[in-house]
């Protein structure tokens, strides 16, 4: 009943080609037209593969690199000291000669170590993370994959990436590790619960799981802006989540320094400790994209419905900057907590999110359900 | 020292007497947790602590044993390598000691230095030790913080002892050069930076209600177990532990000065933090007093070159950034101490430890780790 | 608390114990044998001397010398004890069930300088190795190796 109401609401907008606004999907369309016509149907498919994968790599490599620069960056201005400044103009290229660096080093497996696991589990982690690159639209119209359960897809794959940890973990046969996997797999089993509650508030609100039809149901207004109170306390819930699952501080119970010394990947060294470390900014990354695609509109641009005047002048800004500008900031708003915030305890951490952030987003999902069906977002 | 099978050893030891279920593991000599090489073999169930034993040793340079072929001049540049963040004091202490014995009248110039010097000490140490101990919890921003006004302090010293971290400034008799012209207005200009910034501390941390969490019970120990224990300094006070040697024996111009002596009685870790914050404060204060009023006139008391103790027992105590140091000499009469100890804060504080974090989280151990505030050389000796 | 009242007491129970006033504090010489009855005393009231500060020992080459610093945190009443140790058959039994303190002071003077502690609870060695021989701090210890002589 619930969902008949808010699905015929979804197709109340309409959804007319927004002409003004700067689109990507101009040079996708040529690109695909160009290979149907001078290429047999399964090359295109094939070719058209290839450039994804590249791209895919390509932005991996070069977000990798860019975010831990920025969070060098930020972490010094935080802390009184001026960061990365030499290698390149403002310490750019830092990462990368890091990167170069790490290259070299000798990827050093231990004696007691399950070989196999143990060097599969960065890949495992990798993977993950660049499987959940397909359903993220990054400008109009360019998007890998529009799957019709985009935001379920995204939650399903999600889940894997506790497995590498595991998997590293237990197979560096080290108790350091075991300890710190052990942690993690606790914690971002128990904190998906949460996101995923947090995620379904908007499902609600917009009818789809559909990231496109999710982005269009805020055109008039970003959800976290015609939501109410109850969206503002599922973007809360979903950033301390985030935060939690990509094992960020305050919640980096997995690789507490201070305790388990780098946690499950102690036992790591060379590339494969730089998969994780790369891993872990995807990671963020790909969260912060979630977050800033259902709660800010993703690279729906800033529109108040009625303001015509308004919205044409935003229009103007491209939908890439605006989806990289939110990404962004929310990409920020968690380095500030890491270098801010000191680390939970382990039980503080999942009293937390079983005592009081699963039972507040179970209320608030009934909430948005209930502001859903009579209709009084705007 | 410990060679490599000697810890694989020691650890499949104590595993093989883990019944089942209990997992043993070892922090350090290597961790980043413990400062130095400290070496835990921690027994857990689960996430909980069954059983802390420290193993020492791993920086033990028998220093008791050095000074007995030290004369009374040379010994006290080793103590400076014991706590090195309280140089200063430990180099005061063993002063005074051999003052104590022949004794030899400090000047009043040289007894307002030592104070302003051991104070600033303190507060360099404290500094360090809070941001090391928000490290401990996770929190990096702290330790820039901390580090901001602690080398303002190892800048000050610098130039009037020519060394930041083991100066070797006092000796029998007063100390070993005079005050570098800027020396006053130096120290002014850091009491107005310390004033500054030490809000920004509370605002940063003691507020935050993470850290409180993790502060808040934690590592309780109480008053009696303190005394049992023969904890002193902040570990000590802030179980309502009256120990101040400041207050209890004035040395020195502390006699002359008012500061409160820092009292709290939860006797957990939030308790020694607020503490250690408190007597920053209580240094500045008894900077701020004497300050201005440094007397002129001669910096070192006239002493032979070679010092020859009388035949006897002479002990002095002080109160260093953690706690009491005791200097314990056995003279025979000679150029050289015949027994010498050094009766050090951290190897009492240490051994409270396992007693306080029995049955807490792992995270914990590291929470009042951090505020029992262990230098290891000062341990090992 | 005056040391006239501690002598008087002492001398009421330990009559073979001999005094010395000329340090800072009162000085306490008896056997290591009767250590542990005095200890017992002195801890309960009306002595309370609950701080024990320092711990440690003195070799005199002929025979061994533990040395207590004992405080009382209530009046402030600090004395020492000393107990004398046969050098050859070094024991003394153990106070780190008065003073919990001692536990660790007493592990660390059982290696250095060769005290069997009696009745210790885990008299393992906590500085040194568990292969090491000798014992350092005791005078006649010789290491060609790590030890210069000047």
């Amino acid at each position: 009943m619930a969902v008949d109401i808010v699905l015929s609401k979804r197709q109340t907008p309409d959804s007319k080609p927004q002409t003004l606004m700067f689109s990507l999907q101009g040079i996708t369309n040529w690109i695909q037209n160009w290979l149907t016509a001078n290429l047999p149907a399964t090359w295109v498919v094939i070719v058209e593969s290839l450039i994804v994968i590249l791209l895919a790599i390509g932005l991996f490599a070069v977000l990798g690199l860019m975010l831990v620069w920025m969070e060098r960056k930020v972490a010094a201005h935080m802390q009184i000291r001026l960061g990365p400044n030499r290698v390149g103009p403002m310490g750019l290229f830092q990462t990368s000669a890091d990167t170069l660096k790490l290259i070299l080093k000798e990827g050093l497996t231990p004696d007691g170590a399950d070989k196999f696991l143990f060097n599969l589990a960065p890949f495992v982690v990798m993977i993950v993370g660049m499987l959940l690159l397909a359903p993220i639209a990054f400008a109009n119209g360019f998007q890998i994959w529009d799957i019709n359960i985009g935001v379920l897809y995204i939650s399903a794959v999600s889940s894997l990436s506790v497995i590498g940890i595991l998997m590293a973990g237990w197979a560096s046969n080290n108790k350091y590790s075991l300890l710190g996997a052990m942690r993690s797999g606790a914690q971002i089993v128990s904190y998906e619960l949460s996101a995923g509650l947090s995620i379904l508030c908007i499902v609600v609100l917009s009818g789809s799981l559909q990231i496109t039809d999710i982005i269009n149901a805020q055109q008039n207004g970003w959800w976290i802006l015609k939501g109410h109170i109850p969206v503002i306390i599922a973007f809360v819930i979903f950033i301390i989540a985030a935060t939690a699952e990509t094992n960020r501080a305050p919640f980096d119970l997995a690789e507490a320094e201070s305790e388990l010394t780098a946690g499950f990947h102690t036992e790591y060294s060379g590339m494969k400790f730089a998969l994780f470390f790369l891993a872990e900014y995807i990671n963020i990354f790909i969260v912060c994209a979630i977050g800033a695609t259902i709660f800010l509109g993703g690279w729906m641009p800033l529109h108040i419905g009625g303001w015509q005047g308004f919205n044409h002048i935003m229009d103007y800004i491209p939908s890439s900057v605006w989806f990289f500008g939110k990404t962004l900031f929310l990409i920020f708003l968690i380095m500030w907590f890491r270098w801010t915030f000191p680390r939970l305890r382990v039980d503080q951490l999942l009293n937390l999110e079983w005592k009081y952030l699963l039972p507040i987003s179970l209320f608030n999902l009934l909430l948005v359900t209930l502001i859903a069906i009579l209709g009084w977002h705007f | 020292m410990y060679t490599e099978t000697q810890i694989l050893k020691d650890t499949t030891q104590t595993a093989a007497n883990g019944s089942e279920g209990e997992l043993v593991i070892n922090v350090g000599p290597q961790h980043p947790a413990t400062h130095g090489v400290l070496h835990l073999v921690i027994t857990l169930n689960g996430e909980t602590i069954k059983k802390v034993e420290p193993h020492l040793g791993y920086i033990h340079r028998s220093i008791e044993k050095m000074c007995e072929s030290l004369t009374y001049r040379q010994f006290i540049y080793v103590t400076s390598r014991m706590d090195y963040l309280s140089a200063h004091i430990n180099n005061h202490a063993c002063a005074m000691t051999v003052e104590k014995a022949m004794q030899i009248e400090v000047p009043q110039r040289a007894q307002y230095i030592r104070v302003l010097m051991d104070e600033l000490t303190r507060v360099a140490s404290h500094e360090l030790w809070w941001g090391a101990m928000a490290m401990d919890l996770g929190a990096f921003t702290p330790f820039f913080y901390a580090f901001r006004e602690r080398e303002t302090i190892n800048e000050i010293m610098e130039e009037t002892c020519g060394a930041r971290l083991t100066m070797n400034y006092m000796v029998p008799g007063g100390v070993m050069a005079d005050l570098h012209p800027d020396f006053v207005r130096k120290v002014k200009a850091f009491i107005q930076l310390f004033k500054d910034h030490i809000d920004e501390y509370d605002e940063l941390v003691t507020g935050n209600v993470i850290f409180q969490n993790r502060m808040k019970g934690i590592g309780y120990l109480s008053k009696e177990d303190a005394i049992s224990f023969g904890c002193s300094g902040p570990v000590a006070r802030a179980s309502g532990v009256n120990c101040d040697i400041r207050k209890l024996s004035p040395y020195e111009v502390y006699s002359q000065v008012e500061f409160d002596e820092v009292l709290q009685t939860e006797g957990d870790s939030f308790a020694r933090y607020l503490v250690r914050i408190a007597e920053m404060k209580q240094s500045i204060r008894i900077i701020e007093q004497l300050i201005d009023g440094i007397p002129e006139g001669d910096f070192q008391a006239k002493t032979k070159a070679v010092l020859k103790l009388p035949k006897g027992e002479f002990y002095s105590r002080v109160e260093t950034a953690r706690g009491e140091l005791g200097v314990y000499i056995v003279s025979e009469g000679g150029t050289t101490p015949y027994r010498i100890k050094f009766r050090s804060p951290g190897f009492s504080n240490l051994s409270a430890l396992d007693h306080m974090v029995r049955g807490s989280k792992i995270g914990d151990l590291m929470a009042t780790m951090g505020t029992l505030d262990l230098v290891i050389p000062d341990i090992d000796r | 608390m005056t040391n006239e009242e501690i002598k008087e007491f002492i001398t009421s129970i330990l009559p073979s114990a001999t005094y010395d006033e000329t340090g800072e504090w009162l000085n306490i010489n008896i056997e290591a044998a009767q250590w542990r009855r005095l200890a017992q005393w002195i801890r309960n009231a009306p002595f309370d001397m609950d701080y024990l500060f320092c711990l440690t020992c003195i070799d005199w080459k002929a025979h061994l010398t533990m040395v207590y610093h004992l405080t009382s945190t209530s009046h402030r009443h600090t004395i020492v004890v000393k107990a004398k140790v046969d050098r050859g058959d070094a024991q003394i039994e153990t106070v780190s069930d008065i003073w919990r303190t001692a536990e660790f002071h007493e592990r660390e003077v059982a290696e250095l300088f060769g005290v069997n502690f009696i009745n210790h609870p885990d008299l393992r060695k906590l500085i040194l190795t568990d292969d090491f021989e000798g014992y350092p701090l005791r005078k006649d210890f010789e290491d060609p190796v790590n030890m210069i002589r000047l």
